[in-house]
């Protein structure tokens, strides 16, 4: 791969998991447990497929031959989607919502921090803008771990579950793909790998305040980097490209 | 208090209303001009809440990122309409625990336009063009209204429901100069929501109960019928403008009134679904009362620790007192 090709596909990285889990949480929308988690989800929706707008135009521009950001969202088949597993998973609950929120926001934030170090004056760009919104994110996730965790029996016993039912997908969070790899020689991009420790601090901390169990289970799934997704994966898509799908070529 | 007494508060309050003053939360007030703004201003901010449900419906297959972000944000002022209605209802001493029960057990009404299923993506142009273009026709005049906190809602509301009906209408004339496939969509769209959005100004005059009191407390400024007709004079052009044909055969201009004359309105429809028996009402019903009662663990979390922590605080306090 050239560098073009390795930085297209590094954005493609980055933006899908802010593509699919701001689609998952449009899904939410006028459905949530009250009227301000409902805009608060919605918010964060908002957030994330802004993002998405930023990212996908950068990537249209490198990848020339007019492409749009439409084509990058709408127009790929499922195994070039990038996202990790963890954003894919599907709303089960309030539970499962905030806790995938939560395991994702930890790590976004942690990330964007070293993305606005990028050499690449876009991604630094979009870096410094996300952050304002994402610390608003995990700010929200956090305070409702701590909420539910520490709430009721009924939420406790919940959000354990949620906890230990995604905790899985957390490990993928850290694996570079080639086009990672490419990146950090060059000084444009974030050397994932070392986010791990400190992430699972933060995340522990947080989850020992919300007088949760850190989860001891050291098997993890991996695949959506390399665009081997869940089975979730499908229906969602099949969600969001419907109208690209069924009526080509056309503008809306 | 005696009864002359009343007699004359209740004077002085009419009174204040002709002055156009503002009637404020902690003002007097006679007790069915509070039942009366309550059930209105309820009725408003419920139809916000199940007016998400619809258009929601389209989050996910939205055809660009464009509008996906704008649908998003739509749904979410939405929300916000409902958040500020609620709390401008709660300053006349009630809880919104206490609406929402009123419109889970069907007590309180809501919009019937939201009884309609939106089937196709012109759907989210013909409600913020139409259904959003009637809604502003009622609540334009509601700005100058005599209860306070409604008033001051109402501009806000007002200024962002006029950007959605731009921006529905921007949708609608985005498929009419599209391909003959989105035109037939924007037209079959218009075709499904005319007739609805008229019903949405309300029974005929004749039919409509609630008007007299309503038009004296300022609650209402213009009759069911003359804000129907403005709707039309001003909707029919727009539609003529992006090429698409109002469907209503006995629609014409009529020179002497300087209005367009249209044709009968199925009002048996409309009470059909004001009755409870429209193609979405018990869907509708049921994601509202679902969502609800999935989020009661949430809720009662969130109440849960709300209170340990003030405990923990409390404790805390102690301890640095001794």
């Amino acid at each position: 791969m050239n560098m073009k090709e390795n930085l297209y596909k590094y954005i493609l990285g980055i933006a899908d998991n802010s593509l699919i889990l701001g689609q998952r949480l449009g899904e939410l929308t006028g459905h949530g447990p009250s009227l301000e988690t409902d805009i608060a989800c919605t918010n964060i929706s908002l957030d994330l497929f802004g993002q998405v707008r930023s990212y996908y135009q950068y990537a249209a521009k490198i990848k020339g031959d007019n492409t749009t950001e439409d084509e990058i969202a709408f127009l790929r088949r499922e195994r070039e989607y990038l996202n990790v597993l963890l954003v894919e998973q599907p709303n089960t609950d309030f539970a499962y919502t905030i806790t995938r929120q939560f395991l994702f926001d930890v790590y976004h934030f942690m990330f964007l921090t070293e993305l606005e170090k990028s050499h690449d004056v876009t991604l630094s760009a979009i870096a410094t803008k996300s952050m304002k919104e994402v610390s608003y994110h995990q700010r929200f996730s956090s305070d409702w771990v701590r909420r539910l965790g520490d709430g009721t029996e009924e939420s406790k016993e919940k959000i354990q579950g949620a906890i230990n039912a995604l905790w899985t997908y957390t490990d993928e969070l850290f694996h570079q793909t080639e086009a990672d790899k490419a990146m950090v020689e060059e000084k444009n991009g974030v050397d994932v790998t070392t986010l791990k420790d400190k992430y699972y601090d933060t995340v522990n901390a947080i989850l020992t305040e919300a007088t949760l169990d850190v989860p001891e289970s050291k098997w993890f799934q991996k695949g959506g980097k390399k665009g081997i997704h869940t089975e979730h994966m499908g229906y969602l898509l099949s969600d969001l490209q419907y109208m690209q799908r069924t009526y080509p070529n056309m503008e809306w | 208090m005696s009864e002359e007494q009343i007699k004359n508060l209740e004077a002085q309050f009419e009174e204040r209303i002709a002055r156009d003053e503002k009637i404020e939360p902690k003002d007097w007030m006679p007790e069915k001009y509070r039942k009366t703004h309550i059930r209105q201003m309820s009725q408003h901010a419920h139809s916000e809440i199940i007016g998400m449900l619809p258009e929601g419906n389209w989050i996910t297959r939205a055809p660009s990122l464009r509008r996906k972000v704008a649908l998003l944000a739509k749904v979410q002022d939405e929300a916000g309409h409902g958040l500020y209605l609620y709390s401008a209802c709660e300053t006349l001493g009630i809880s919104r625990d206490e609406l929402y029960e009123q419109l889970h057990t069907g007590k309180a009404k809501y919009s019937s336009i939201f009884n309609y299923p939106t089937v196709t993506w012109a759907d989210m142009g013909a409600i913020g063009w139409l259904v959003d273009g009637a809604a502003i026709i009622n609540q334009v005049p509601l700005c100058s209204t005599s209860y306070g906190p409604y008033a001051r809602a109402m501009i806000r509301v007002c200024k962002e429901e006029s950007f959605h009906q731009r921006q529905g209408f921007e949708i609608m004339m985005k498929l009419a100069q599209g391909t003959p496939e989105q035109k037939e969509m924007a037209q079959d769209a218009l075709n499904r929501w005319w007739w609805p959005s008229l019903m949405m100004l309300g029974p005929t005059d004749a039919e409509s109960v609630h008007t007299e009191q309503s038009m004296k407390w300022k609650l209402k400024r213009k009759s069911n019928d003359d804000l129907r007709q403005q709707f039309i004079d001003q909707t029919v052009p727009q539609a003529d403008l992006i090429g698409l044909t109002i469907p209503d055969s006995d629609l014409k201009w009529n020179e002497e009134r300087q209005s367009y004359d249209f044709g009968p309105i199925d009002w048996d429809e409309f009470w059909q679904v004001v009755k409870g028996h429209g193609p979405c009402n018990k869907e509708r019903m049921n994601a509202r009362v679902g969502a609800w009662e999935r989020g009661e663990w949430v809720r009662d979390a969130a109440m849960a620790y709300a209170e340990k922590q003030q405990k923990r605080k409390r404790t805390s306090l102690k301890k640095e007192v001794s």
